[in-house]
């Protein structure tokens, strides 16, 4: 039961934290549409770094289940 | 190219049919089947799925008196015991049934997992219900060995007659080769160029492409529902692990002088905070590699759980009802895995050489 | 824990898979393809840039053709003018030459024509001067008889002479 709480909290961080990547990386676009391929790299690459810890957590998670 | 691969697809599907006929396995009054008839157990026919098996399954049925047939091509089996190579057919477990004597060793199967039995086949399992027999080092053949193998064919096939094609001068692409000449352009121009630079990019090139597509090709496969598909290779920790392993000894092997520097003695900070930076710097090497095997992994087997699970809603519920819904959704998830599959090959691809990238630089 | 433990076999069989591959296909597929696509790289950068000279020829032949066609037009136009103004000047020395020659034919006509005349005139008046001598004769042989006769006579003949 624990370990699904934490998991829910993971998720809440990973998504809030993603999401205000997509949100910082919507109105850079929206600003300057031409460098739109390189804000779209940036983006995924911070996603991935943030989506990294929240895997990390998760793993950590099952495994003191 | 399309005729070739199609009749090659046809060949093999006949050879994999008439094997399989020989190991077609009945259970007849099996008390176990009987009982997990009766209360479906979604979760264990989801870990079944997702996790390896000796036996490439291809489709199980009920016969009409009621017994259980299951269809499926038995794939070698090569243990290493006691400094001695045995390899025969999975086919002479009998599904776990029999128990196998290979020189004064026994085995037997349990839960898709090899063990070392006494004659009698028995396996001790602790109060949890996990067995605490021996394992034998196993180096089967097993269902993701054969469907990485299948997609590592698919991907020279593809790219050998693409390559081809490149003899003599310049040319318009044609054919196969104007569907992966964008990807490699993308690879090549989107990924290893711009984390890498113009000059360092040549030496890690082949890695990068060949990474990308090994990894998108066995997502793609994982995500076709018949048989040859469906195994979740790519979302296998095994595969993972390896692949962010030689991502780490590239980047590692490949550090400049600024890297190291960086990690043990970094420049302009204090030597107090010094202290306390360089083990975190020393376990980042690590983590960022275990951070790619983690990720791969837990998208690629969570998109296989989603859609399993959606698949078994229906036998869950115990309704028709919830069909549409239940089609539905495993239809949209399959949608966003695919997008998924790219998506991972194209991030582990991006990060091993962003990673690289940021190793070998020298100092500006 | 199974799904977190890695397989040492599947481990194996990754890493020999995939290194067999990144061989391979670095043989057979991503030098031959990544070189011909620099080649084909290198080679539109040369027919562009090749096409950019051949343009920049062009643009100068047309400037050249422009001017030699401005200068021709000119050329023409003087050589028109030329022959226009040379047309002109035969016309007109024609025109001068035919005015004199034709001058010269009407002096000439007119002092024949005088000439002419005055012969004429010379001959009639011999002939009026025989005609008098005639009729002076005849008026003494016939009509010298009356002279009334005689004047009538005289009236007579010299009313039939009349002298144009």
């Amino acid at each position: 039961m624990y370990t699904a709480i934490g998991l829910g909290l993971i998720v809440i961080g990973a998504g809030i934290g993603i999401g205000s990547i997509g949100k910082g990386a919507m109105e850079a676009i929206g600003r300057q549409p031409e460098a739109t391929s390189k804000i779209q790299t940036a983006m995924i690459i911070a996603a991935a770094l943030i989506e990294g810890v929240a895997l990390f957590a998760i793993v950590l998670a099952w495994l003191v289940a | 190219m399309a005729k070739i691969l199609r009749v090659s697809y046809t060949v093999f599907l006949f050879f994999i049919v008439a094997l399989a006929s020989f190991a077609e396995n009945e259970n007849h009054d099996n008390s176990e089947m009987a009982s997990e008839e009766e209360s479906f157990d979604a979760l264990g026919m989801i870990m079944h799925h997702i996790s390896d098996s000796h036996y490439w399954h291809i489709i199980s049925f009920e016969k009409k008196d009621g017994s259980h047939t299951e269809i499926s091509l038995p794939l070698p089996v090569i243990l290493l015991h006691d400094g001695t190579l045995s390899v025969f057919m999975s086919s002479e477990f009998h599904h776990g049934e029999s128990v196998v004597k290979k020189g004064d060793s026994y085995f037997k199967l349990y839960h898709d997992k090899i063990y070392f039995t006494n004659s009698e086949g028995e396996i001790i399992k602790d109060e949890e219900g996990h067995p605490v027999n021996e394992k034998p080092l196993d180096f089967s053949i097993t269902k993701n060995v054969a469907s990485m193998w299948m997609s590592a064919l698919i991907i020279l096939g593809l790219f050998i007659t693409a390559a081809r094609k490149y003899k003599g001068s310049p040319s318009m692409p044609t054919g196969v080769q104007s569907f992966l000449e964008p990807l490699i352009t993308f690879v090549r121009d989107d990924i290893v160029v711009e984390q890498l630079g113009e000059e360092k990019a040549d030496k890690y090139m082949p890695y990068i492409l060949t990474i990308f597509f090994f990894i998108w090709v066995n997502n793609l496969i994982g995500m076709v529902p018949v048989f040859p598909g469906g195994s979740n290779v790519s979302g296998n920790i095994a595969f993972t692990s390896i692949l962010a392993l030689f991502t780490l000894i590239l980047t590692n092997i490949n550090g400049s002088k600024t890297y190291w520097k960086h990690i043990f003695a970094p420049p302009g900070i204090p030597t107090p905070i010094k202290v306390m930076l360089v083990p975190i710097e020393i376990v980042s090497i690590f983590t960022k590699p275990f951070a790619l095997m983690i990720r791969l992994f837990a998208n690629i087997t969570a998109g296989h759980i989603i859609i399993l699970s959606l698949a078994s809603l229906m036998f869950v519920m115990k309704t028709y009802y919830i069909a549409p819904l239940s089609v539905g959704l495993s239809l949209f998830m399959s949608m966003l895995e695919l997008l998924v599959g790219l998506l991972q090959a194209y991030i582990f691809a991006l990060l091993s050489a962003l990673f690289i990238g940021m190793a070998v630089k020298e100092e500006h | 824990m199974d799904l977190l433990t890695p397989d040492p076999g599947l481990v194996f069989w990754t890493g020999i898979t995939f290194l067999t591959l990144l061989f391979l296909l670095r043989k057979y597929a991503w030098r031959p393809i990544l070189h011909a696509l620099r080649v084909r790289e290198h080679s539109i950068k040369n027919a562009l840039a090749s096409a950019e000279k051949i343009r920049e020829e062009a643009r100068n032949i047309e400037v050249l053709k422009k001017q030699t066609l401005e200068e021709a037009a000119l050329q023409r136009d003087k050589i028109i003018a030329e022959a226009r103004e040379l047309k002109d000047k035969i016309i007109e020395e024609a025109k001068v030459s035919a005015q004199k020659e034709a001058d010269k034919i009407i002096e000439k006509t007119r002092i024949q024509l005088e000439k002419e005349k005055r012969e004429i005139v010379e001959q009639m008046k011999a002939q009026v001067a025989q005609l008098s001598v005639d009729i002076a004769g005849k008026l003494l042989r016939e009509e010298l008889s009356t002279t009334t006769k005689q004047k009538e006579i005289i009236n007579r003949y010299l009313d039939d002479v009349s002298f144009n």
